[in-house]
């Protein structure tokens, strides 16, 4: 495949990724503080999202496990700090849920914080792998200008 | 009162517990042309910094942190007469955290994420 095709794949990869919803404005962020001195720098910062997240998701699911009763301001604090996180690489649907969950604490809701916790993991791994697919076609495709903005 | 400096010397600290943020935040500074550096996880080094004899022209303080958060470290560090720009970052909205924020000593407030535009505006006002 030559370079320009690669680009375009990289392009129209990326460009999925806005229309499915899964990504936000603050991505775009991300690409306009990539520069020649650190080329690799959204790639970066979304690997350490990943592996900072995971260990709050294990957080959660321990907090999830001790239900007599569960500790409904434990978990808020806990989901704050991850949608932050998940903020800062510019995860929308991952937010959502995070919103959902919060919601979910707020009203004392067991059931609920189970439910969307579940949801919530099923759209971190989806887009984890999907971003890993995306980081893995551009290194292949190569430096491209960054940050075309989406619509 | 200090003359008007270009962002290459200022001085910044960026107080978050999250490590991506503090790197973002980093790299913005980069960006808008700020070379001097540092960052620590909560306020508590925060203030440590500053009784280690350190300042700042700017600094970008979290909210929530663990240990010490940035209402603390703010009231702590106006309370030894620290003057440095002091702008708290913060992904809480309501109004009433953002006044408590503020009255603890801060010079602005922006909510999460924040922007290459936004620190620019931050740095005119240095």
């Amino acid at each position: 495949m030559d370079r320009n095709q690669s680009r375009r794949q990289v392009a129209a990869m990326k460009q999925s990724l806005f229309d499915q919803g899964l990504l936000d404005e603050q991505f775009i962020q991300l690409e306009e503080l990539q520069d020649d001195a650190n080329p690799n720098f959204v790639e970066e910062i979304v690997t350490l999202h990943y592996r900072d997240s995971s260990r709050l998701i294990t957080s959660i699911e321990q907090a999830l496990k001790e239900r007599n009763p569960l500790d409904f301001n434990k978990l808020d604090t806990l989901m704050h700090q991850f949608k932050g996180s998940s903020s800062s690489i510019g995860a929308k649907k991952v937010k959502a849920e995070c919103n959902l969950f919060r919601e979910y604490c707020r009203a004392g809701s067991a059931e609920g914080c189970m439910r969307s916790f579940q949801q919530l993991k099923r759209e971190y791994a989806a887009l984890r792998k999907k971003l890993e697919a995306y980081f893995q076609l551009a290194r292949q495709a190569g430096p491209q200008e960054t940050a075309c903005r989406s619509k | 009162m200090k003359p008007k400096n270009s962002s290459s010397q200022l001085k910044a600290l960026v107080v978050d517990d999250d490590r991506v943020t503090r790197m973002t935040h980093e790299a913005l500074l980069k960006k808008v042309g700020v070379e001097s550096l540092a960052s620590v996880e909560n306020g508590k080094k925060a203030v440590d910094l500053h009784c280690n004899g350190q300042s700042f022209d700017l600094i970008l303080m979290d909210k929530d942190m663990p240990v010490m958060n940035g209402v603390e470290a703010t009231k702590q560090l106006r309370s030894m007469g620290i003057r440095d720009m002091i702008v708290g970052v913060s992904s809480s909205r309501g109004a009433e955290n953002v006044q408590q924020f503020m009255d603890a000593g801060l010079d602005h407030f922006y909510t999460k994420p924040l922007t290459v535009d936004m620190l620019k505006a931050i740095i005119d006002k240095i």
